[in-house]
C-alpha cells in the first residue's frame, strides 16, 4: 500500500480531537450521573451511587418526568408515521413536474429556514384565537410536522434521483397495476430510506423544542420539562435524566443501523438470480 | 397529462395541507398581529405601524439584530472550517470504504440525541469549578477559576459550534464523496501539489455541500433563542430572546414586528444563497 502522507496523520489527529470534543461533555455527565449522594453538578466524585436514578423514580421530587416521557414517546410516533406517509406520497408526486411543484418545494425549503420561534409562537396564536385551544398532539403535532416533513421530503429526493425506472417498467410490462408496482417494487426498494425518515421523524420531534413551547398547551413533552428543570434543578439528577434519554436515542440509532444492514444483507442475499438459469 | 397532473396534486395534498395549517397560516396571523395594538395585558387587531416604528426607533433592537448577525458570522466561519477538514479528512484521506462509513457515521451519531442535554453536558466541563477550570488552575497556568468559560458569548458559540457543525460536514461529505477521483489523478500528473489540488479542484467542486451546509448553520443560528439563553444563562441577548422575551410579557404585537423583521432578514439571506447553489440537483 502506498505510503500515508503527512497531510494524514495532521487531519487524523484534528479528527480525534474533533470527536473527543463531539462526545467528551457527553461522556462526562454520563460518569457524574454516577455522583455519590453527597455530590455535586461538577468534579470530584464523591463516591459512586445510583442514587440519581433512583431519584428520577420518585414521582414528586422531579416534576411530572414519567408523564412528560408518555407524551413525547406517542407523539414521536405520531410525528414519524405521519412523516414517512406524507413524504413518500410527495416525493412519488415530486417525481415529475406539475403544476406548482417548485412553489410547493420552496415552500418546504421554507419550512426548514424559517425561524422555528415564528412557527411555535403562529401556530400558538392561531389555535389560541380560532380556540381550538393549544394541545400537544394537535398544535404541537403540526408544528413538529413543519420540522420533520423537510427531512423527509429532502431524503426522498435523494432517494428517487438514484431510483431506476426500469424496475417499474418491468413490472408494468409484466401487467402489474398502479399498486402492485408500488406495494411490490418500488416500496420494497425504498425500504431503508424509509426507515432513515422513519427516525428523522421520531428524534426530531422527540427532542424538540423551540418550535414546541408556545404551541404545546399546558402539559409538557419531556424537552419541555428538561427545559423547565434547568432552571430549578441543580443536582445530578439532570445527569441521570440526560444519561437516561442519550441512551434512549441511542437504541433507537442502533436499531435502524442493525435493521438496515439485516435489509441490505438480505438483498445482497436473495437479491438477482439474473442469468443463473442459463449458465 | 390532465390526468397525471391531478395524480400528482392528490399525492402531494397532504403536504400542502400541513404547510398551509401549520405554516403558512400562522405566519399570516403574525403578519396580521404585527399591526395590532397591545394595552398592558391584552392586545386587539387594529391596523399601525406604531410597533414597526418603536422597533426601528430603538437602539438596543438594532444592537441585538447587529450581534445576532455577527454571532451567526462567526458561527458559520467556525462550523465552515471545522466541517470542510472533517469531510475532506474522511472523503479523501480514509482509505477504505468501510472505515469511511464507521467514522461517518461515529460523526453523525450526536445529531440523533437531545441539544438541550448536549449544552447541559458543558456545564462540569466549563463551569466555576468545571474540569477546564480545575485543570488550568492545577496546572498553575491560572490562579483564579475563569468566569467566561460559562454563561457568556463564548460558551454560545461554542455549543452553536458543537451542536452545528454535523450541518456542515454531511453534506460537504456528500459532494466531495461525488468528485470523480480520477480529476484528482489528472491534476497530479500535471503537477499540482496538495494544497493547489485542495484549491483548484476540490474546493470549487465542494461548493454545493458548501452552499447547503452554510443555509443550514445560518438559518438555525439567526433564529436560536433556545441554545442563547440556556448558555449565557439568560445574559446574552439575540433576535429570538428579543421575540421570547416580549412574548413573556404578553406584548404580541412588538414580538410579531421583531419576528416579522427576523422572518424577513433570515429569508433574504437564505434566498441570496440559494441563487448560488440547485438544491434538487443536489441530494
Amino acid at each position: 500500500m502506498e505510503k500515508r502522507p503527512r497531510s494524514f496523520y495532521v487531519l487524523a489527529t484534528f479528527f480525534t480531537l474533533f470527536m473527543l470534543f463531539l462526545y467528551g461533555p457527553t461522556i462526562t455527565i454520563a460518569i457524574l450521573s454516577f455522583q455519590g449522594p453527597s455530590g455535586g453538578l461538577t468534579f470530584p466524585m464523591r463516591g459512586t451511587s445510583l442514587n440519581w436514578f433512583r431519584e428520577l423514580f420518585l414521582q414528586q421530587a422531579v416534576g411530572d418526568i414519567w408523564g412528560s416521557f408518555r407524551r413525547s414517546l406517542v407523539l414521536g410516533l405520531m410525528v414519524m408515521v405521519t412523516t414517512v406517509v406524507i413524504s413518500v406520497m410527495a416525493g412519488l408526486a415530486f417525481r415529475r413536474h406539475f403544476p406548482g411543484s417548485t412553489v410547493l418545494f420552496y415552500l418546504v425549503i421554507g419550512s426548514l429556514v424559517i425561524p422555528s420561534i415564528l412557527v411555535s409562537m403562529g401556530i400558538g396564536l392561531l389555535f389560541d384565537r380560532t380556540g381550538l385551544g393549544n394541545h400537544w398532539s394537535t398544535s404541537a403535532f403540526g408544528a413538529h410536522l413543519t420540522w420533520t416533513l423537510p427531512f423527509g421530503i429532502l431524503i426522498m429526493f435523494a432517494v428517487f434521483n438514484r431510483f431506476n425506472p426500469a424496475y417499474e417498467e418491468a413490472a408494468r410490462d409484466q401487467g402489474a397495476s398502479t399498486w402492485q408496482v408500488f406495494a411490490h417494487v418500488v416500496l420494497p426498494l425504498i425500504a431503508p430510506a424509509l426507515v432513515g425518515v422513519a427516525l428523522f421523524g421520531f428524534t426530531l420531534s422527540y427532542d424538540e423544542i423551540a418550535r414546541t413551547i408556545l404551541a404545546s398547551g399546558s402539559r409538557n413533552t419531556l424537552p419541555l420539562e428538561i427545559w423547565g428543570m434547568t432552571t430549578n434543578v441543580t443536582s445530578p439528577v439532570l445527569y441521570a435524566l440526560g444519561t437516561l434519554t442519550t441512551i434512549f436515542s441511542l437504541s433507537l440509532v442502533g436499531l435502524v443501523i442493525l435493521s438496515v444492514t439485516i435489509m441490505q444483507r438480505r438483498r445482497a442475499r436473495n437479491g438477482s438470480d439474473a442469468g443463473s438459469g442459463i449458465v | 397529462m390532465r390526468r397525471a397532473n391531478l395524480n400528482s396534486w392528490l399525492l402531494a395534498a397532504p403536504l400542502t395541507g400541513v404547510l398551509v395549517m401549520f405554516l403558512i397560516l400562522p405566519i399570516l396571523l403574525i403578519v396580521a398581529v404585527s399591526f395590532w395594538t397591545a394595552d398592558a395585558f391584552t392586545f386587539r387587531p387594529d391596523f399601525q405601524f406604531d410597533n414597526y416604528r418603536y422597533l426601528f426607533g430603538s437602539a438596543v433592537a438594532w444592537k441585538v439584530f447587529g450581534l445576532t448577525f455577527m454571532m451567526a458570522g462567526i458561527v458559520w466561519a467556525v462550523t465552515l472550517v471545522i466541517g470542510f477538514t472533517i469531510a475532506f479528512f474522511l472523503a479523501f484521506h480514509v482509505r477504505t470504504q468501510k472505515w469511511q462509513m464507521a467514522l461517518f457515521l461515529l460523526t453523525t451519531i450526536p445529531f440523533w440525541t437531545s441539544n438541550i442535554i448536549r449544552m447541559i453536558s458543558w456545564i462540569p466541563l466549563l463551569g466555576k469549578n468545571g474540569l477546564v477550570n480545575q485543570t488550568l488552575m492545577g496546572a498553575g497556568i491560572i490562579d483564579e477559576p475563569l468566569q467566561w468559560l460559562l454563561y457568556s458569548s463564548f460558551s454560545v458559540c461554542l455549543a452553536f459550534v458543537h451542536l452545528y457543525t454535523l450541518f456542515m460536514v454531511v453534506p460537504i461529505f456528500n459532494t466531495m464523496m461525488r468528485i470523480d477521483k480520477s480529476l484528482i489523478e489528472a491534476a497530479r500528473d500535471g503537477g499540482a501539489s496538495g494544497f493547489q489540488i485542495l484549491t483548484n479542484v476540490i474546493i470549487p467542486l465542494s461548493k454545493p455541500g458548501i452552499m447547503i451546509g452554510s443555509i443550514f448553520v445560518i438559518a438555525l443560528v439567526m433564529s436560536d433563542f433556545v441554545t442563547t439563553r440556556f448558555m449565557s444563562g439568560s445574559q446574552l441577548a439575540n433576535v429570538g430572546r428579543l421575540i421570547s422575551n416580549d412574548i413573556g410579557l404578553l406584548q404580541y404585537p412588538s414580538a410579531a414586528a421583531t419576528a416579522v423583521v427576523l422572518l424577513i432578514s433570515v429569508l433574504l439571506t437564505i434566498g441570496a444563497m440559494l441563487r448560488l447553489v440547485d438544491i434538487r440537483k443536489e441530494l
